[in-house]
């Protein structure tokens, strides 16, 4: 399946998200190219690293609004880790601790850290556990283990944007929907036969929108 | 849950897979993408390559050894041996590693695990060390452990438990902690050392040399309080087959990961 991008915002580790999507008969390509980017069939977005550079690298390469415009034509998304809580109104995470970073918005929410209390990062294996039949969860049980590695979590607005939730400490969105905008902490390129599944599963929402 | 890890650590120099008993006496275990995949086939939580090569030109052969396995397996990938720079760093990372693993390096420059750290997150930085007992002291002072260099040939002075709480703060993700007195002995982690650590630090502790039995690891998850355990012989040799471990493990009521079958 073609037309699926993976985008380029600097930070990410793009190759083991590309050789996952190969993996599960995806063909993307990787681009930072803004038109690119806005015409594709289908985004997705990883990222590893900070907040407020991922969102200085997106604005210098004028990404932010070709990523809106995908997601305002309702193509299907996916975020993955940073990427995921790129989709939210703003982060805690910066360098200037006192002021919040703004992200895209296309989910209303924050993204915090987590509390001192637990052990930061939340590093591993943990499971997830849908609040819908939804078909990016496809064949993957309810509590199926995926990998985690982060330090920030999303909290959504409203709950109508929560599609799992896992615990670590309190039960924390793992999840995120909006129509075809889908966000997802954990890394599926990184959680085995589990993380190949849920990508295979949103090769099929494609198909489906196409 | 947050599941308890397996991470076989597959020691590689020159680009096949050795291992060493007391950090000597090298014996050749394979091909280090062929184990790679074979551990994740068989359930393997992440895996470490460590890279024992003492040449600069036999080191590049780590970057093709990542970038092969990166290319089949699908779990995270730390890789550790060597790494004195951050662009090194990238390299790798861009190669297909999640993590890169510093030890002798960050112990000269410290400095290096932040800029690590800053450059491409705390998740990415593990401090690796290798402690071993201090003997020779009186009866009356609680026990200590000394940092080792250089795959375990230099001592550096260094306490190992300040030492970690240092890298914590310094940015360090995760610590992957060996004990030079178990490793390769299979007679048990040394668990005073993990509980110390543990107790010390807030970060994920990897725990690492002297698996011999499942007790062995179920002890030091919980009396260690370790996040994960590494292992290499007894899975190398095939001793324990990670399956037997974690189910083991979940019989004795830890969370694990349960293995799947690929598709």
């Amino acid at each position: 399946m073609s037309g699926i991008v993976i985008v380029d915002s600097g930070s990410a580790n793009l190759r083991s998200i590309f050789k996952a999507a190969e993996m599960v008969s995806l063909k993307p390509v990787i681009s930072n190219d803004p038109d690119i980017i806005a015409r594709a069939r289908a985004i997705i977005f990883p990222g590893v690293g900070f907040f407020d550079h991922a969102v200085e690298a997106l604005n210098k390469n004028n990404l932010a609004d070709a990523l809106l415009a995908v997601i305002a034509k309702n193509k299907p998304f996916l975020g993955i880790c940073l990427g995921m809580q790129l989709l939210l109104t703003e982060s805690e995470e910066s360098k200037n601790e006192i002021c919040s970073v703004k992200g895209l918005d296309a989910i209303q929410g924050k993204v915090k850290r987590f509390p001192d209390t637990l052990h930061v990062p939340h590093v591993g294996w943990n499971q997830v556990e849908p609040l819908q039949n939804h078909p990016l969860f496809d064949s993957l049980n309810r509590g199926t283990y995926f990998y985690f590695t982060h330090s920030y979590y999303v909290k959504p607005e409203i709950k109508d944007y929560n599609l799992a939730l896992t615990d670590y400490g309190f039960p924390f969105t793992s999840a995120v929907i909006s129509g075809n905008t889908f966000g997802v902490q954990f890394h599926p390129e990184k959680s085995g036969p589990a993380g190949l599944r849920l990508l295979s599963n949103f090769g099929k929402i494609i198909a489906d929108q196409s | 849950m947050l599941a308890k890890r397996i991470i076989p650590c597959l020691d590689v120099r020159d680009g096949r897979v050795v291992k060493g008993t007391r950090f000597v006496d090298i014996r050749d275990a394979g091909d280090p993408v062929e184990r790679a995949s074979f551990y994740n086939s068989e359930g393997a939580d992440e895996l470490v390559f460590l890279d024992i090569t003492a040449s600069v030109e036999g080191r590049r052969a780590i970057v093709d050894v990542v970038r092969k396995t990166a290319e089949v397996v699908f779990i995270p990938l730390t890789v550790g041996g060597g790494i004195d720079s951050t662009d090194f760093m990238d390299e790798l990372l861009q190669s297909g590693a999640d993590k890169v693993s510093l030890n002798t390096a960050a112990l000269k420059r410290p400095a290096l695990i932040s800029e690590g750290a800053q450059r491409f997150g705390n998740q990415c930085i593990v401090i690796a060390i290798d402690a071993c007992r201090i003997k020779d002291k009186p009866d009356t002072e609680e026990l200590r452990w000394e940092v080792y260099t250089h795959g375990g040939r230099t001592p550096t002075g260094r306490d190992a438990v300040e030492w970690a709480v240092e890298a914590e703060k310094l940015g360090a993700g995760e610590i992957l902690l060996t004990s030079m007195d178990a490793d390769g002995t299979q007679d048990g982690y040394d668990l005073d050392l993990l509980a110390a650590v543990t107790g010390a630090v807030k970060i994920p502790v990897i725990a690492s040399g002297g698996a011999g039995t499942l007790k062995h690891m179920y002890e030091a998850l919980t009396a260690g309080n370790a996040h994960a355990v590494l292992a290499a012989s007894i899975l190398h040799y095939g001793t324990f087959r990670i399956a037997e471990i974690k189910d083991y493990l979940s019989e004795k009521g830890l969370p694990v990961r349960p293995v799947e079958h690929q598709e």
